[in-house]
């Protein structure tokens, strides 16, 4: 199960199905008896924690009867939903891969004057969350909108309805996530033998054919994978289609839950939306296992496609991208901080509890998701076996679920069973480890990949035992890829919005629900410091965690 | 308890899932001895060396160490066998010292800093105790590992393929070290390679592995000389079986005759590449044709194509680049190995 490998996981197994990965760490399964239970005990623990609310869910669901759950299931306004969900997956998918693989081109392989600049420029928009950045849009795009009032005195009396509906959560959606997909195909991109490339042009083979037919097969995996962050983020999106009023499953499911306080509704398209969130990944699953392993040993680099006159048209794309991707919200960001001073006092004294309230929860799940990703990781990539599988698949549900499903799971299963848990930020913390536990998983995968399980095995050879090995081999080489999945843990945890909303305590605020909040209400200067905060707070990170490695490639193992 | 041997193996089956990888194997290694296990690559070496060291469990069979078993009727976790393992790749922990390294499998003794300084000094490394591995040339790499699974005085030492990511110039020079180290320390050693030359040159026992099964151990010379089986045979040293009929106690085959007592029939005869010499010209011997020459420097081996389509090959250790017309052969006088039906059958003499 390829989905394995968590949203921000660029630089791991996620590129190549996991044949070859086991074929670099050892030719031989590990048959070693047993698994320490020092490993499987917190597996299945976490496994647990993060099964039973799921699974309650459609338990939930199942409570007001077959009928009433079909009559949801089956009525016109589910299909509607479902059809229009799914075309904005679609068009998401396809306007990212129209902006990724050209991208991902021109700055692998292309002598594009400034690649290196451009290949971090583009990759930039990652740390937008959606609904910062339809907020931006619907600033700048609106019917009264920035652009709209520059026009106007320059007698345009109307734009082209865009930045609401379909084409506004189209554009919101596919400018910001569109660096998931570009990321994982650099990468896959400079891991291409060079040598592919030249036997294919030796061969015979033109540019377009020799890119058709010997690089693109090749990319496959990227490109499944890539489109599935991608599908699996629209999917899950709540903030960006809320903002541009396109109503998807989980604009549905919220309005179900706390508008009707109808849980049943609430509950049974929870449903709908798991399934099809699972339907992509089996596909996903099945487009990367049908793929062949890339040999990926070379070190060279091929050199570069000379661009010609198609350089200025390069730019332009390049640059167009980047203009609207981050010139424009930055520029929007930076005009309502400068325009909205006047709030400055009061605002700040409670923007400094709220940065406080999303830094501590995101550093509690943070450190909880670290925590529990070791036992899982270990297992899978050291005693793998049918139930290792198993415990796999579960603790990376997660990752599958939109965080609205998470959040009404939770409140199902505590408001029946853990009483005492409603409305604290306990529950809230638990939500984000549930979300974002695979994160962790697969940057402790990748740490442990980088190290053969044969230092473990000399370990043991020199008389030390499970406990030992944790503590004197495993988790000293392991923390790196603990630092890293951890500080991505952080970051989405800080950018989460649905469960937030659904989960926090009254009162509690985080910078997430703060810029929620002020959308709501148009107060766009009120928006501009949370978001500026959210925005440092994560671009660094990111970089350093995302970005970088990425675009570097692994030269440092 | 001196005449047990250390390592015991019997009847041994490793399975992965509906592969076989090692099969029925049976072996048993002396004390103080430097084993080797030879065989091709997947030929399951490793997968018994693993067993022994507690890595592999075997779907059936025993092992026993120092009279004890540790697979079979019971299991004994590798951490618990005191066996020591120097691997492929060295496999040093990165983030220790050398120095720690060596600490590491007596950690829990009093007199750790003396065992690990000796250790050191063993592998004549005293003075990089303090880099990290990666701040080591490969053979040191390896000498450190040595002295890392020495340190705890292990009842035997397994190596897995320790030379093979040497560089070729290198290699020689840290396997003739680590012959010595491990003479000096008195430890019993099994190593698994798939270099014949390294096995033969520098253990004793050789057991010679392939497709799972174990088919002979014994001493290079015993294995070089009495192959146990046509496999053995045409694994180590290039032997060449060539077929022979078996006539009133006369051998004849394609280059010349002998003399064996066993019944008549055919039967497959033994020639290595040393055993044929070319000779002057003269009525009746066997010629051929050379069609190929790798040419070694210290010597060569010329392919002959001979008139029945068969070719042979021979090592020429006089030789010159302008020789024409056909070359006669003749075997070498010695006893040479006879296999019927897959066994050795009795010796043929040429004089």
């Amino acid at each position: 199960m390829t989905v394995g490998d968590g949203a921000l996981d660029l630089n791991s197994e996620s590129l190549a199905p996991r044949s070859s990965f086991s074929l670099r760490v050892s030719a031989r399964p590990h048959s070693v008896r047993h698994v320490p239970w020092i490993i499987a005990i917190p597996s299945l623990a976490a496994a647990a924690a993060v099964s039973i609310p799921l699974a309650y869910i459609a338990i939930r669901a199942a409570d007001a009867g077959v009928t009433s759950y079909l009559a949801v299931i089956l009525s016109r306004q589910t299909a509607v939903l479902l059809v229009r969900t799914l075309l904005l997956v679609a068009g998401v998918v396809a306007a990212s891969l129209a902006i990724a693989l050209p991208l991902a081109w021109l700055v692998v392989r292309t002598d594009l004057p400034g690649r290196a600049v451009w290949a971090t420029a583009a990759a930039i928009p990652i740390v937008f969350p959606s609904y910062i950045a339809a907020f931006i849009l619907v600033a700048v795009a609106g019917p009264r909108g920035y652009l709209q009032q520059m026009l106007s005195s320059g007698g345009v009396a109307r734009l082209p309805e865009m930045a609401y509906g379909y084409s506004g959560a189209l554009i919101a959606l596919s400018l910001f996530t569109y660096p998931y997909l570009y990321l994982l195909l650099v990468v896959s991109l400079r891991a291409i033998d060079p040598a592919l490339e030249e036997s294919s042009r030796s061969l015979g083979m033109g540019r377009w054919r020799t890119f058709a037919f010997a690089i693109m097969p090749a990319l496959r995996p990227a490109l499944a994978s890539g489109s599935l962050l991608i599908a699996l983020y629209t999917l899950s999106d709540f903030g960006a289609v809320s903002i541009v009023r396109y109503n998807t499953f989980t604009v549905s499911i919220y309005n179900a839950y706390r508008a009707l306080f109808d849980r049943t509704v609430a509950a049974s398209l929870s449903t709908i939306l798991v399934l099809v969130t699972f339907l992509f990944i089996a596909t996903e699953a099945w487009l990367v296992r049908r793929a062949r392993p890339v040999s990926a040993s070379a070190r060279a680099v091929a050199s570069p496609v000379p661009l010609g006159r198609w350089r200025w048209p390069a730019i332009a794309f390049a640059s167009s991208i980047v203009f609207a991707t981050l010139v424009v919200p930055v520029a929007t960001i930076g005009y309502w901080l400068l325009h909205g001073g006047g709030r400055g006092v009061s605002l700040a004294i409670s923007l400094r509890e709220i940065a406080g309230n999303s830094l501590r929860a995101s550093l509690a799940a943070a450190i909880i998701a670290v925590a529990l990703s070791i036992g899982p990781a270990l297992w899978a990539t050291r005693h793998p076996s049918a139930v290792s599988r198993w415990v796999d698949r579960i603790v990376y549900g997660g990752y599958a679920l939109p965080g609205i499903v998470i959040a009404l799971a939770l409140v199902f299963f505590v408001s029946r069973w853990l009483p005492l848990l409603y409305q604290t930020a306990a529950l809230l913390v638990i939500a984000y480890v549930i979300r974002f536990l695979p994160e962790a998983v697969s940057a402790t995968k990748t740490a442990l990949a980088a190290f053969p399980p044969l230092l473990e095995e000399a370990a043991r050879s020199l008389g030390a035992g499970p406990l030992e090995r944790l503590r004197t081999i495993t988790l000293p080489l392991l923390r790196p890829g603990l630092l890293a999945g951890g500080g991505l843990v952080f970051l989405t945890s800080m950018k989460e919005l649905p469960a937030t909303l659904i989960l926090r305590p009254i009162g509690f605020e985080t910078l997430a629900t703060r810029i929620w909040s002020a959308t709501g209400e148009a107060l766009y200067s009120e928006a501009a410091l949370p978001a500026l905060v959210l925005l440092l707070a994560s671009a660094v990170p990111l970089y350093l965690l995302v970005i970088r490695p990425a675009l570097e490639g692994r030269s440092r193992a | 308890m001196r005449s047990v041997p250390m390592v015991e193996v019997e009847h041994l089956d490793v399975r992965y899932g509906s592969v076989v990888a090692v099969d029925d194997a049976s072996l048993a290694i002396p004390r103080g001895a430097l084993a080797a296990l030879v065989g091709p690559s997947g030929c399951g070496k490793t997968s018994l060396l693993r067993a022994i060291a507690g890595f592999e469990s075997p779907s059936s069979g025993r092992i026993m160490v120092d009279g004890a078993v540790v697979a079979g009727d019971r299991w004994i976790e590798p951490e618990r066998r005191r066996i020591g393992m120097v691997f492929q790749q060295g496999a040093l922990f990165p983030h220790l010292t050398v120095k720690r390294n060596v600490l590491y499998g007596v950690r829990k003794r009093a007199d750790r800093e003396e065992i690990a300084a000796s250790a050191l000094e063993l592998v004549g490394l005293a003075d990089h105790q303090d880099r990290y591995p990666d701040q080591l040339s490969g053979g040191q790499q390896q000498r450190v590992a040595l002295a890392r699974a020495l340190a705890p005085s292990p009842k035997i030492v397994l190596l897995d393929e320790p030379f093979a990511n040497l560089d070729a110039s290198l290699r020689q020079r840290v396997r003739e070290d680590v012959v010595t180290i491990l003479d000096r320390a008195g430890v019993t050693a099994l190593l698994v390679t798939h270099d014949q030359d390294e096995a033969l040159s520098i253990a004793n026992p050789v057991a010679v592995m392939s497709r799972g099964r174990l088919l002979q151990l014994g001493s290079p010379a015993d294995i070089y000389h009495h192959p146990a089986t046509r496999e053995v045979a045409e694994l180590i040293g290039e032997g060449q079986l060539i077929d022979a009929a078996i006539h009133d106690s006369v051998l004849t085959c394609c280059i010349g005759s002998a003399r064996i007592a066993i019944d008549d029939g055919p039967a497959l005869l033994l020639v290595r590449p040393e055993d044929i010499v070319v000779v002057a010209p003269s009525e009746g011997l066997p010629f051929g044709k050379r069609v190929h020459r790798h040419f070694f420097g210290h010597d060569a081996i010329d392919e002959v194509l001979l008139g029945d389509g068969r070719i042979l090959r021979i090592r020429r250790t006089s030789f010159s680049d302008d020789e024409a017309g056909p070359l006669h052969l003749r075997l070498r006088p010695k006893s040479y190995v006879v296999f019927r039906d897959g066994v050795p059958t009795g010796g043929a003499l040429v004089e």
